[in-house]
């Protein structure tokens, strides 16, 4: 499994008297296979996703995927860590189904040929072959979040961060995205408001304000943290 | 409105132009329409761009689908020119308008968005000299495509919470949400594009 690695990482946004800090004191090594992380709103969990693939450079301390600090290898970095958003919609870049799941192989210079065939692989594997030159637009919430899953998925990355992306489905869509992931051989790391889908992991994090306050498996992370918010 | 301009899949001989051809033809068409002067002319255009779908086997009701955001346009317009130059000059100008929007549609529904932006990309090349990124424009040309549907359906969102609220018709009431959603949606998208590697 991918190592990631927090040294005395804090973040805040803006400076001076507006600035607002959002994490801090955070020390980690993530190896597990399946990490999740649970907190409430605001309290720093989408940042501290954001921080694992470079979107966002912490502004105190280091962030290292296997090595790769993320401040001066963010390049790297995102070679191997997928990034999924809650809103399918924000991600989905082309306008067809196919061409959405060929963009990031595109991007990287892959030959037509291998193009097409991650791309026909991808559209089986996640039951979209049905809608290969669909517009994009007019999938359903369910399909389009596994569009989005499949189109970061086919650039194969080591690991795969998910910032909430069950939270805009229904039930059976969001069960679907969980089935997904958990046949994934990646290591994960999920961000959710919805406990069930922890079950079976190997970590998770509870963030409050910013911290880290329980890191521990699923069972007594979630106990905590109803501890901590009911 | 979700049939608007995008990629129709299919096999017929337009679908199998190059994109390059497709956008180039497109070009010629628009400067050829200066000489469309006469209602007897614009007829013949009108015919032509007709058979042309009939030869991409597009069903008619994407065809109408095209022209039908130009019905107020072409009314208004229509109705100045025969006020103004009389209704010879107003056949012209509408007819022109929905030759040259059916046949920009024609290449979007007979073209997939990666063919295009490929063509784009290629014509850019020399632009590099001064400074222009090909990919940067192809890439452009994508997300202007797919912001379409988007915007879409952000207005009818904004649309519907006016109406719920008894906000009426209200311009200030729905452009400035629309434009504060939009924002919203251009910044998620920027932040996937980096996650997706585009800035690397």
């Amino acid at each position: 499994m991918p190592v990631i690695e927090l040294a005395g990482v804090g973040h805040r946004y803006g400076t001076g008297s507006a600035a607002r800090v959002v994490l801090r004191d955070l020390d980690l090594v993530l190896t597990e296979q399946r990490i999740g992380v649970i907190g409430a709103n605001g309290s720093g969990k989408s940042t501290f996703a954001r921080l694992l693939n470079g979107l966002v450079v912490p502004t105190e301390g280091q962030v290292r995927v296997d090595g790769l600090d993320t401040r001066s290898r963010g390049r790297e970095v995102r070679r191997r860590v997928g990034f999924c958003f809650t809103d399918p919609d924000a991600q989905i870049v082309m306008p067809t189904v196919a061409e959405d799941i060929g963009f990031g192989l595109r991007r990287r210079g892959l030959d037509r040929r291998e193009v097409e065939q991650r791309v026909e692989a991808a559209l089986a594997g996640y039951g979209l072959a049905d809608h290969r030159d669909h517009p994009a637009h007019l999938l359903s919430g369910g399909q389009k979040q596994l569009l989005a899953l499949a189109a970061v998925l086919v650039t194969e990355p080591a690991v795969l961060v998910m910032d909430e992306p069950t939270t805009l489905l229904d039930l059976a869509n969001a069960r679907r995205v969980a089935e997904v992931v958990a046949a994934l051989p990646q290591q994960v790391v999920l961000v959710t408001h919805h406990l069930d889908l922890l079950a079976g992991f190997d970590r998770v994090l509870v963030f409050d304000g910013g911290r880290v306050v329980h890191d521990a498996p699923p069972e007594e992370a979630v106990a905590r943290y109803r501890e901590l918010v009911l | 409105m979700t049939e608007l301009g995008l990629y129709h899949p299919g096999s017929s001989w337009l679908h199998r132009l190059p994109a390059g051809l497709k956008l180039g033809s497109l070009l010629l068409a628009a400067v050829a329409t200066h000489w469309l002067d006469s209602p007897g002319r614009v007829g013949v255009a009108l015919l032509a761009t007709v058979l042309l779908y009939a030869a991409a086997r597009l069903p008619w009701p994407l065809l109408v689908a095209q022209v039908r955001p130009l019905l107020w346009l072409g009314v208004l317009l229509g109705a100045f020119q025969w006020w103004a130059n009389g209704w010879r000059t107003a056949v012209d100008v509408v007819g022109v308008l929905v030759v040259l929007v059916l046949l920009a549609a024609l290449v979007t529904l007979t073209t997939r968005t990666t063919a295009m932006v490929d063509a784009v990309v290629g014509m850019c090349r020399p632009l590099r000299r001064v400074g222009v990124d090909p990919d940067r424009v192809g890439l452009l040309l994508a997300l202007g495509i797919r912001s379409v549907p988007v915007v879409v359906a952000l207005a009818r969102g904004v649309r519907e919470a006016q109406l719920a609220r008894g906000l009426g018709a209200s311009p200030t009431a729905f452009a400035v949400p629309l434009v504060v959603r939009s924002l919203r949606h251009a910044d998620a998208l920027g932040e996937a594009l980096a996650a997706r590697g585009v800035d690397d």
